[in-house]
């Protein structure tokens, strides 16, 4: 689905479907691109309404974390895909299908402090934080 | 990928780990690999006049440092921007919180960086 998804935009428009910079670029103000950067976003959203409607359990809230640490997390999340330029989607798994260099070293590190991070939350705080 | 307990046990091989994310991701790139190279081939996309991709090609300290700090909100949170967007649709207060601090992340970067940008070429 996601990476039909990316195939089906980059016909379309010829662009890379990476969610943090589509919701950065929305962020940055009005540009030429603000229409399908809205377009996807709704898409997304609309996406997340018919998982809730049709597969409800599909979606859940992290049992192990509290809100700060998820607060915390999202302002990580927002910061570093910024300062990378990609994340999940646009350097997991676009950069990568496009056998982009950047985009191996940054998922790479991702992935590293990724299992680096959940783990420790299982060492040094039981699992739960 | 919107269970959020999904994926911190993906990202955590000493708890309950569960491997199935992996699977998400690589069918992904599959998905997107079959298609990808004959798409690139045609000279424009159906609707726009040329494919605008990613041309950097540098690896540096920025890169790296992002992304890892992207990784220590992932594993801190269980979301990543795509499903945590998704998973807001749901209305749980974890969701939610995520993406407004994302969005803040976010905005706060771009706004610092722009400065430097500008301080850079005066």
């Amino acid at each position: 689905m996601i990476g039909l998804a990316a195939s089906l935009l980059l016909l379309s428009i010829g662009r890379v479907a990476g969610i943090s910079g589509i919701v950065g670029g929305l962020l940055q103000g009005t540009n030429a691109d603000t229409t399908w950067r809205l377009l996807f976003v709704i898409g997304l959203v609309a996406g997340g309404f018919s998982i809730v409607a049709f597969m409800p359990s599909a979606i859940a809230e992290p049992d192990s974390r509290s809100l700060l640490a998820v607060g915390a997390a999202g302002l990580c999340v927002g910061v570093g895909t910024r300062m990378g330029n990609g994340c999940t989607s646009g350097h997991g798994v676009c950069g990568l299908t496009r056998f982009s260099k950047r985009s191996l070293v940054a998922t790479l590190s991702f992935m590293a402090t990724g299992f680096a991070t959940a783990t420790a939350v299982q060492l040094f705080f039981g699992g739960a934080l | 990928m919107t269970d959020a307990n999904k994926v911190i046990n993906f990202l955590n091989p000493l708890g309950e780990w569960d491997p199935s994310l992996a699977f998400v991701m690589v069918g992904a790139i599959c998905a997107h690999l079959a298609t990808h190279r004959f798409i690139i081939k045609r000279p424009s996309p159906l609707f726009a006049a040329a494919f605008s991709l990613p041309t950097a090609a540098h690896i540096d300290r920025r890169l790296v440092i992002g992304a890892g700090l992207f990784g220590v909100g992932w594993g801190l949170g269980g979301f990543c921007p795509g499903p945590g967007v998704v998973s807001a649709a749901g209305f749980g207060p974890a969701a939610l919180t995520f993406v407004g601090t994302m969005v803040a992340g976010m905005v706060i970067f771009q706004r610092l960086d722009r400065g430097d940008e500008a301080a850079g070429s005066a």
